[in-house]
């Protein structure tokens, strides 16, 4: 690792005011940066620690039924304590291991976008918001590909809304050695329809699966999307799995993901 | 450089370091407290895995400068005063829950926080928990056995595979 300084503000306003700095980069957990800055794919001068901000820890619902998590909270956190939107607890309670899991941040993980990470898919099917210290972000506008999002230098992401479903289920299949999703996809059924969206799969980052959407809205049940596949055009081809197997997999887990939901 | 100060195993210490000083390398670097291990240096591992707050941590994947006022336990730190052996130890022995022994510092330490939240594990549990703790020597099976063991369940079942 180059080296650099770390500080620890304990609000949001040092927080940012400190990120100002020329090279000065946000520190969440540091369960996906550490690896980054160990191999020197990263030379932050300074790491703004946001772990000793409490205003951007925890979970509550607000009057609508919104459920809004901090952006500082922990997997372990969210696993233990989001069981208002159980399908979201239960995708926070399988990543990586319960060591990754009290460190590693919601925040973090949407900052980063990792094309293979699990949070991007449950935000763009639940219609979430992304709330940050300047704005709210629709989850539709938020992913715009392979780790790049709509955030700006020196934002810093402060909340996720949750508008909760009616039923809602995460199916992942897990890449054995590194844990990740080899493809992951997230169903949720609201009053007004329902929202499918894929990770791990596309070239372009997690992605609303349309065709799915449509079927499932009319008749939620696996039958549903009986003769219909995704496109392989554009998904990601690795050691791991070709083009034509991810894009495979996403209708097999689409309709484990709905059985699942009930 | 910067001032750090935490508690590790209930004494308060502190030292220099660095802003990329990993929380390991003060362990075991400023410390000398060895009993923590470093595998893989890249969170895959757990042979490092520490207490941090209480809660399991791997020491390789936090900054020192982030335990600043934190509250550390090692291996180091479980065992009585007088050197006795904690449940989970004394079964890892009985049972055979190591060989080499590098990744048993981990194994003991994320042994001990699963007991802490789940005192009476399922097999399965305990299997799903160990998830981020490798061990290249063992197959895992004596290890299973070892937690059972020290939550004072049944290990026939498991002894029948
Ligand atoms: C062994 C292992 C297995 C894993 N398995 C999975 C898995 O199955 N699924 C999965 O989804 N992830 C997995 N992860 C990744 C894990 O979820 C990380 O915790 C997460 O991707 C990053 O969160 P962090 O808080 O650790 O962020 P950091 O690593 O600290 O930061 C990541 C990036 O986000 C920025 N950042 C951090 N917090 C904020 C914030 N609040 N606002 C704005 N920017 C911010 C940082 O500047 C940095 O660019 C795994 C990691 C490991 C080590
Ligand atoms: S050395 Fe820390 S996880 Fe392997
Ligand atoms: S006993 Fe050798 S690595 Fe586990």
């Amino acid at each position: 690792m180059y080296n650099f300084d770390v500080v620890t503000p304990k609000t949001v306003a040092d927080a940012v005011a400190a990120l100002g700095e020329e090279d000065a980069q946000a520190l969440g957990g540091g369960q996906t940066l550490i690896p980054t800055l160990k191999q020197r794919l990263a030379s932050p001068s300074k790491l703004v620690s946001l772990t000793g901000i409490d205003e951007i820890k925890g979970i509550r619902t607000d009057e609508s039924g919104t459920l809004c998590i901090g952006g500082g909270t922990t997997h372990g956190t969210i696993a233990g304590e989001g069981s208002a939107y159980p399908a979201l607890a239960a995708l926070a309670g399988n990543i990586g291991d319960p060591a990754v899991r009290n460190r590693g941040t919601i925040g973090g993980s949407l900052a980063n976008n990792d094309p293979s990470a699990c949070y991007p898919a449950a935000v763009l099917a639940s219609g979430a918001t992304i709330v940050t210290n300047t704005r709210e972000i629709a989850a539709d506008d938020y992913f715009q590909g392979m780790f790049t999002t709509a955030l700006e230098e020196a934002e810093i992401i402060t909340e996720v809304r949750f508008p909760v479903p009616e039923k809602a289920y995460y199916q992942k299949f897990e890449q054995p050695a590194s844990r990740f999703s080899l493809v992951g996809v997230f169903v949720a059924k609201y009053a007004d329809g329902v929202r499918v969206a894929v990770t791990g799969a596309s070239n372009d980052g997690v992605f609303r699966w349309t065709e799915a959407e449509t079927a499932l809205s009319s008749n939620f049940s696996a039958d549903a999307l009986d003769g219909l596949a995704a496109s392989a055009d554009d998904m990601i081809a690795d050691m791991h799995g070709s083009a034509a197997y991810r894009a495979h997999l996403i209708g097999v887990l689409t309709k484990r993901a709905v059985a699942a939901a009930g | 450089m910067a001032k750090v100060e935490m508690t590790v195993n209930g004494k308060s210490v502190s030292g220099e370091v660095e802003g990329r000083t990993l929380l390991v390398e003060f362990i075991r670097g400023k410390l000398e407290l060895t009993g923590t291990h470093v595998g893989c240096d890249t969170s895959q591992c757990g042979a490092c895995l520490v207490h941090v707050n209480g809660q399991a941590v791997k020491s390789c994947t936090m900054f020192a400068a982030e335990a600043e006022g934190a509250e550390v336990t090692t291996i180091e730190g479980i065992t009585g005063k007088d050197g006795s052996l904690t449940a989970v130890q004394q079964a890892f022995q009985d049972y055979h829950g190591l060989q080499c022994g590098f990744c048993t510092p981990g194994m003991v330490m994320s042994a001990t926080a699963l007991l802490k939240d789940n005192p009476k594990p399922s097999e399965a549990e305990i299997r799903e928990y160990l998830k981020g703790n490798i061990c290249r020597c063992t197959g895992y099976h004596n290890i299973v056995k070892a937690i059972m063991a020290a939550s004072g369940q049944d290990v026939g079942a498991i002894a029948a595979e």
